[in-house]
């Protein structure tokens, strides 16, 4: 356990001191401030008839924060330590792979939350200066975080893999933004072929990412919908947990 | 008491058959060798030779293809927690995260190898002092010369009170100074702990160990001390003599000297003579060198013994194993 807090703690180290974690986080704060200002002109004079966090990821903005940064946050993760050698020094320590790997995953998917926290300062924004939105649906906020989580664990495990496989950070950033798109585009799947009844439809509908963040940022939560996330979470943490193994059979 | 004698008995390195294939070729083949505690070791060998795939396989980076090694007794395969605690290893290189500070990262280290908090700080303040890091302790490892990483390296294999340091070519692309600091530091690391040290520079083995590995296209071809290196090889050494003598009375002499086997005679600049004699086995020509030239009245500018060199020896034991072949 202690190793992996002390990893854990280094993988912050790693982006609250360096540059390049302020970066990030100042490239989301942009998008999502942009997102703000959409909302804010489209809202203007008009009522407004859902919460404030589903207008969020009515955005294609926000999407795009969602298949941008995991890619930018995990590509160091084990590339850059393959590529510079420190990967030889960690791995000749008295730690496990699994301790590896979750110390990894962990850094990134606090690291990647706490650059959303401003998110939630947005609705108490809006109350404050807004003529008739006196309510805040805190369930709906709650869910909308919960949400972020659990996307945020999904596509950063693709990264840790992602990374895990290669000793280049570009090519592990674009292996992720791929992949994570992949799974973003299926969400169409039920838009572009027709409706019908069968199973088709209602496999698709359910891996329809943008409706799971409907239904999150509206504050409902669906089991079926957190199995989905935390298993597709937990195989790729395992796939990348082979891909650190594969050194001793390669 | 007796515990403790049962644990010196306990080789701390050894290596039996071990073999590791890659895919498409052999880095080492079926090596076997003790190591002592206490000792100082140096692997030798050119590049390519399968040192590093060597110590990755005992510091348990990688397994191996076969064969068996036991560090302190534990198997690096079943064991390998227990022997990386033993081992403070240096990779080829040394990697490091530049963005830490000295002490920062040699903290991180020590608490990674599992110490607890004021353990570690114990520590840390120790291999600081140990390798002169007291005035950069606070500075980036980025912004350090490539002489103070190593030491960091090295403060980094000590951090955790290891049994056994392994260090991968801990000279590599430092200045002579920055080396001769280095092999000093080894030398002093010796006295308490077993370093296992590669290189593929003869005279820094010679410098720096007791004992050397000669490791060849994966085999090993000779383990032996270095004395006993030095007696094997010294033995064939040429003596090198600058004489200004008539050349035919000089031409005499060195074919009616028994302990010479043979000679090659070429002017240098002025009435100097260039000699260089090979002796019969076992023979040093230079005390008799020196009392001819005295007894005729020759002047003598240079009189050496050429020093072997690592092409030499694989030379040498290539070859013999060639001979032995047929």
């Amino acid at each position: 356990m202690r190793p992996y807090i002390t990893l854990v703690r280094r993988e912050l180290s790693g982006f609250y001191v360096s540059l390049t974690g302020y970066l990030i986080i100042g490239a989301i704060q942009f998008l999502l401030g942009l997102c703000f200002v959409i909302i804010l002109q489209a809202l203007d004079g008009k009522p407004f008839d859902m919460p404030v966090t589903e207008a969020f990821f009515n955005n294609g903005l926000f999407w795009l924060i969602l298949l941008l940064a995991p890619p930018v946050i995990t590509m160091r993760s084990f590339a850059h330590e393959k590529f510079s050698g420190t990967y030889e020094t960690l791995m000749t320590t008295p730690v496990s792979d699994g301790q590896v790997v979750m110390a990894k995953f962990t850094g990134a998917l606090i690291f990647f939350l706490s650059a959303w926290l401003p998110l939630i300062a947005y609705p108490f924004i809006l109350r404050e200066y807004s003529v008739d939105l006196t309510d805040l649906d805190l369930g709906a906020l709650g869910g909308t975080m919960i949400g972020l989580l659990l996307y945020g664990g999904l596509y950063l495990s693709i990264g840790c893999f992602a990374s895990a496989m290669t000793r280049s950070q570009i090519i592990a950033a674009m292996n992720t933004f791929v992949l994570g798109l992949g799974f973003f585009l299926a969400s169409f799947l039920h838009h572009i072929i027709p409706v019908k009844p069968g199973w088709q439809s209602v496999v698709f509908h359910h891996i329809s990412q943008i409706e799971h963040m409907r239904d999150f940022s509206r504050g409902m939560l669906d089991i079926r919908q957190i199995i989905f996330y935390l298993s597709l979470t937990v195989l790729f943490l395992f796939l990348t947990h082979k891909a650190v193994e594969s050194r001793r059979w390669k | 008491m007796g515990e403790e004698s049962a644990q010196n008995e306990i080789p701390m390195i050894e290596v039996k058959g071990l073999t590791k294939r890659f895919k498409k070729r052999t880095a080492v083949e079926d090596l076997n060798f003790t190591v002592g505690r206490g000792k100082v070791v140096g692997f030798l060998g050119p590049n390519g030779a399968g040192k590093t795939s060597t110590m990755r396989m005992l510091s348990c980076y990688m397994p191996a293809t076969s064969g068996t090694a036991r560090v302190g007794g534990y198997n690096v395969y079943t064991n390998p927690d227990e022997v990386r605690r033993k081992i403070g290893y240096m990779p080829e290189n040394n990697p490091l995260h530049v963005d830490m500070r000295v002490r920062e990262y040699l903290k991180f280290r020590a608490r990674l190898k599992g110490m607890r908090v004021q353990d570690s700080r114990r520590r840390v303040d120790y291999v600081t002092d140990v390798c002169g890091l007291g005035d950069v302790q606070r500075k980036l490892i980025g912004h350090l010369s490539k002489g103070y990483r190593q030491r960091v390296g090295l403060a980094d294999a000590l951090v955790h009170e290891p049994e056994l340091m392994i260090l991968d070519e801990p000279t590599i692309g430092l200045d002579p100074h920055q080396i001769r600091t280095v092999r000093k530091l080894i030398k002093e690391l010796g006295k308490t702990y077993t370093v296992l040290v590669s290189s593929h520079i003869l005279s820094e083995i010679e410098m720096t160990c007791d004992e050397v590995i000669i490791i060849h296209q994966g085999r090993i071809i000779e383990a032996e001390s270095v004395e006993g290196l030095h007696a094997k090889m010294s033995s064939e050494r040429q003596v090198i003599a600058e004489i200004a003598a008539p050349r035919e009375e000089l031409m005499d002499y060195l074919e009616h000297t028994g302990e010479i086997e043979h000679f090659d005679v070429q002017p240098a600049d002025g009435e100097f003579l260039n000699c260089a004699l090979t002796p019969r086995a076992g023979f040093d020509l230079r005390p008799q060198v020196f009392q001819i030239a005295r007894e005729k009245g020759w002047q003598l500018r240079e009189l050496t013994r050429t020093r072997h060199s690592l092409e030499d020896i694989f030379m040498r034991v290539t070859r013999r194993d060639e001979e032995d072949g047929f």
